[in-house]
């Protein structure tokens, strides 16, 4: 084709690309790109559309399952729950466009998730979130993690989905760069799923929802896949606008057409729009398309045709139908009062084209655009440690005085105050709302339930990537066994700095390992993912944070688990093969300890063994209470069964060493339930019966340790989030 | 008996309440840009956003087509029930006293509140048993109810105040403790918490049942009276 003007090298280095990516686009073409091209490359050869650096890693993850139903490549993951039904899920980062404009940010990131849940033609029926703050103390932390959980819960809120789980850790290395990422889940029948892979050349491809606008240009290539620096705040234009509403008027439409049958494939536009929407739709099916960009409903009349083929505004689908469909589509977007418009077609050559009118703007083989380069990652352990040492804030001080700071410390206050601002109940199916079991539990229409749970410590990452990533699973899966779940598959959102400084790139390399490892050795498929890289500020990188989210299946919701105590007199017992250590502690951080340059190995066989234990014991409906041990050690997991249940407990350990009280790593469950039914199960795993529930205070006595404190006191001391807040 | 939900775009908890009036009764959906009531006995104008709540919560929902019918319906005496965003909507089409503000706290809030029945005596409320307060969910960013003070004190003398927040459970700031009111003729009943949430003891309670068999059993008492 005849290019009126060329862009050259200049504007490809401005617009993210590298030099030899650029030489590459020309051997390609055999020719100099026109400006829509060179656009289109830009952003499908980003970081965050190409995981260029992440890729060939990824594939190293175990994919298969008895129960997987669709995997990795598609919008979202799906497993089979049974009775023709399947539960899709997905977890996506938006962090930068949050760090740049919280409300928006989170709340886009939210309103995009839901499209791929519904992409796969999944109603999506729930939504959690894992969010990274650097300190509270910090004006500029309490300033994001305020509007991003205002932006999350008025994107959820607004269109009925309920916001039913998630975690938040306040690190000071997130102080510049936080982390949004969201989960959803969503209901399909099995039979009426549906891919993004177009097909049939002559096929019309339809664009319903929202108008095309100037947001978002650039958001996945000039903000998402590079670090943070002072400019960003002149970036906010490229952060994307929500509208809830139209996500409800678009999520009905797109659930309506899927059940009319009027589909031949749906995608939804999320990162680089159109480019990516398009160029996906017909890479995956084969085929080719030709889009009129003058068909493109829009905002503004003067747009550029870059600006249309790379705008990221919200809300908006893309189908392919057979032509003699187009009629019956358009009758349900206009009882939806959705707006639709006919922009293109498929074709057979494997081509995109793009025009204007008759005017050709680009033409670029499918192969080449979506083929971006991948590049090999050069690791190498950091020499010197990566992570400032944190301040010190706790004086020395008895073990009650350090369980009661623990307990109101911003990683494990309670998160009623952040929860309660979601609707974490609408649409009927939550049996076990936030704060009330280690994971939720939502009912399923055919009977039984899933629980889903999201986890992830960066800290514990920083100290050892492998062993970090390694317990962020099992922690995910022990939560899922706390309510009685078995884990059907896991979905991630990897969330590192600079992939191309070989301590990153170790730390990605490391972790990525781990989680192939974990997931294999607990037979868990990762039915898809996300990766947000380049996640640095000023003073450099996050701490590495691989978040896990998994979805797991129950046969009766009226008995899924829950963490407080329940009766008085009912036997504790600590269950796993469990030793703690303190450093890497969430005390060790309060104490300005430095992060240690590794953590112990754990067995993971071992801990499937206990985890299995647990599930049926919880399923059994026999036991009261069950909390796996996490940040604060055994001591703060007592804390938040007996805060829970509104139960005190009278606790005696053998060993009075301060890891055996608040020291932490996987594998430890607290559970409650009468004598000879916890003996019983007890009995079948590594176990310490430690004491009784009852009474309105904790009393644990370790060697010469003594803690006794009321109900009320620990209570009070839980609550120190909202006041930090209010 | 037939209980009609009205669907509007943006209506978030419409299906949770057909689900709830069909625990009691036949339930049908009333799409927002019809004129047909479709014999239903009655209407209940459930959660959400309607169109988004732009404007302010309900303030065009109310001119929906359906809510001419709804209002029509209401001033013959037909019963209405809104919930949360319906409440918002009969308010602002005229069939309840008062306002929706937004919250207090300037933040949406999700939890389970204590209510307390300040009058057993309506058609919503015949059922519930007496004495007990209920545990039903609330969910709202604007949900603090305000009406001017003499306007208030007549709400008061007329007993039309239903259900109050139990003393501390408040969550929005609403005067007086507000969480339901009644119309002058008895047949309009609006209330912040979502009883639809309220039906299942494995999701939570199952105390605002009572307030749909109170509906259904006065429809029927209704119909039998020769209406």
């Amino acid at each position: 084709m005849k290019v009126e003007r060329a862009y050259g090298l200049q504007r490809a280095l401005d617009l993210g690309l590298r030099e030899d990516e650029y030489a590459r686009i020309l051997e390609s073409l055999g020719r100099e790109p026109t400006e829509v091209e060179l656009a289109m490359f830009s952003l499908m050869w980003s970081e965050h559309c190409g995981y260029k650096h992440s890729k060939l890693l990824l594939r190293t993850l175990p994919t298969e399952g008895p129960r997987l139903v669709m995997g990795p490549g598609e919008n979202a993951g799906a497993v089979d729950v049974g009775g023709g039904w399947a539960v899709a899920f997905k977890v996506e980062s938006h962090n930068h466009p949050s760090a740049v404009e919280p409300f928006q940010g989170a709340a886009t990131g939210v309103g995009g998730i839901l499209r791929d849940i519904f992409a796969i033609g999944a109603r999506p029926i729930a939504v959690l979130d894992s969010l990274r703050f650097g300190e509270p103390t910090s004006e500029h932390s309490r300033y994001l993690l305020d509007h991003s959980v205002a932006g999350i819960g008025h994107y959820g809120n607004s269109i009925g989905v309920p916001t039913v789980g998630g975690e938040v850790y306040f690190e000071g290395p997130y102080e510049q760069n936080c982390l949004i990422n969201a989960m959803c889940v969503g209901l399909v029948r099995k039979d009426g799923m549906i891919r993004s892979a177009a097909a049939g050349p002559g096929n019309l491809l339809v664009l319903f929802g929202a108008a095309t606008g100037r947001d978002g240009i650039g958001g996945a290539s000039v903000l998402a896949s590079a670090e943070l620096d002072e400019e960003d705040a002149a970036k906010r234009p490229s952060v994307q606008v929500g509208d809830p509403f139209a996500e409800k008027k678009l999520m009905e439409c797109s659930l309506e057409l899927l059940e009319r049958g009027l589909l031949v494939a749906l995608q939804d536009f999320g990162a680089a729009g159109l480019t990516s929407a398009s160029s996906e739709m017909a890479s995956k099916g084969g085929v080719g398309v030709e889009i009129d960009i003058a068909r493109v409903p829009l905002r503004e009349a003067d747009m550029e045709p870059f600006e249309i083929v790379s705008s990221e505004s919200q809300e908006r689908m893309l189908v392919v139908i057979e032509p003699s469909r187009l009629d019956q589509l358009l009758a349900v977007c206009a009882h939806w009062e959705v707006d639709a418009a006919v922009i293109g077609h498929v074709t057979e050559d494997r081509t995109i084209r793009v025009r204007r009118g008759d005017e050709l703007l680009g033409e670029i083989p499918v192969d080449v655009l979506v083929d971006c380069p991948l590049y090999e990652l050069q690791p190498a352990p950091p020499k010197t440690p990566l992570y400032a040492t944190p301040p010190k804030l706790l004086p020395d001080q008895t073990a009650e005085q350090d369980l009661l700071a623990l307990l109101g410390s911003p990683n494990i206050a309670d998160r009623r105050y952040l929860f309660q601002q979601y609707d974490s109940i609408v649409q009927s199916r939550t049996v076990r709302r936030p704060g009330t079991a280690d994971a939720a539990v939502l009912a399923l229409p055919h009977g039984g339930a899933i629980a889903i749970s999201i986890d992830g410590n960066g800290r514990r990452v920083a100290a050892d990537p492998y062993c970090g990533t390694v317990e962020a699973v099992l922690e995910c899966a022990a939560n899922l066994a706390c309510v009685g779940a078995e884990p059907l598959g896991l979905t991630n959102c990897l969330n590192f700095g600079n992939p191309e400084k070989p301590h990153i790139a170790w730390q990605l390399t490391e972790s990525v390992r781990a989680l192939g490892d974990a997931c294999r050795a607990l037979e868990i498929p990762v039915v898809g993912g996300n990766v947000s890289l380049y996640n640095e500020g000023g003073e450099g990188p996050i701490y590495p944070t691989p978040v896990v989210g998994a979805v797991g299946w129950l046969p009766d919701p009226a008995l899924a688990g829950r963490i407080g105590f329940a009766t008085d007199g009912d036997l504790i017992a600590l269950i796993g093969d469990f030793r703690p250590q303190y450093p890497a502690s969430e005390l060790a951080k309060l104490r300005g300890e430095p992060l240690p340059t590794s953590l112990p190995g754990v067995d993971i066989a071992a801990h499937r063994a206990t985890q299995t234990l647990i599930r049926d014991a919880v399923r059994s409906g026999k036991l009261s209470s069950a909390h796996d041990v996490a940040e604060g050690g055994l001591a703060v997991a007592l804390a938040e069964c007996a805060i829970a249940g509104g139960l005190g407990a009278e606790v005696e350990l053998e060993d009075g060493s301060e890891a055996a009280i608040f020291g932490e790593t996987a594998g430890g469950f607290a559970v409650s339930g009468p004598a000879a039914v916890v003996r019983e199960i007890a009995a079948r795993a590594p176990h310490q019966i430690i004491g009784s529930v009852g009474g309105r205070r904790l009393k644990i006595s370790a060697g010469e340790t003594q803690i006794d404190v009321s109900l009320e006191r620990l209570r009070e001391a839980h609550a120190a989030l909202a006041e930090r807040f209010e | 008996m037939k209980f009609g939900v009205i669907v509007f775009p943006g209506s978030c908890d419409d299906v949770d309440a057909q689900l709830a009036c069909a625990r009691v009764a036949d339930a049908v959906p009333l799409w927002h840009a019809d004129h047909d009531l479709q014999g239903v006995d009655a209407v209940v104008v459930p959660g959400g956003f309607s169109y988004g709540d732009y404007l302010r919560a309900g303030a065009i929902a109310r001119f929906a087509p359906i809510m001419t019918e709804v209002i029509d319906f209401a001033r013959e005496g037909g019963y209405v029930m809104g919930i949360c965003n319906g409440f918002q909507v009969c308010c602002e089409a005229g069939l309840l006293p008062g306002a929706l503000l937004t919250n207090v706290s300037l933040r949406f809030v999700c939890r389970q509140v204590s209510l307390d029945v300040a009058n057993a005596d309506t058609p919503f409320t015949r059922a519930l048993p007496a004495g007990r307060p209920l545990s039903v969910p609330v969910k709202h960013m604007v949900g603090r109810y305000y009406a001017p003070a003499d306007q208030l004190d007549r709400l008061e003398s007329s007993a039309q105040v239903v259900l109050r927040y139990t003393a501390g459970q408040n969550p929005n700031g609403s005067l007086h403790d507000i969480a339901g009111v009644i119309n002058e003729q008895g047949n309009v009943f609006g209330l912040m918490p979502h009883p639809e949430h309220a039906v299942d003891p494995l999701t939570g309670s199952a105390d605002g049942l009572g307030l749909f068999v109170s509906l259904r059993d006065s429809v029927s008492g209704l119909v039998g009276g020769g209406r």
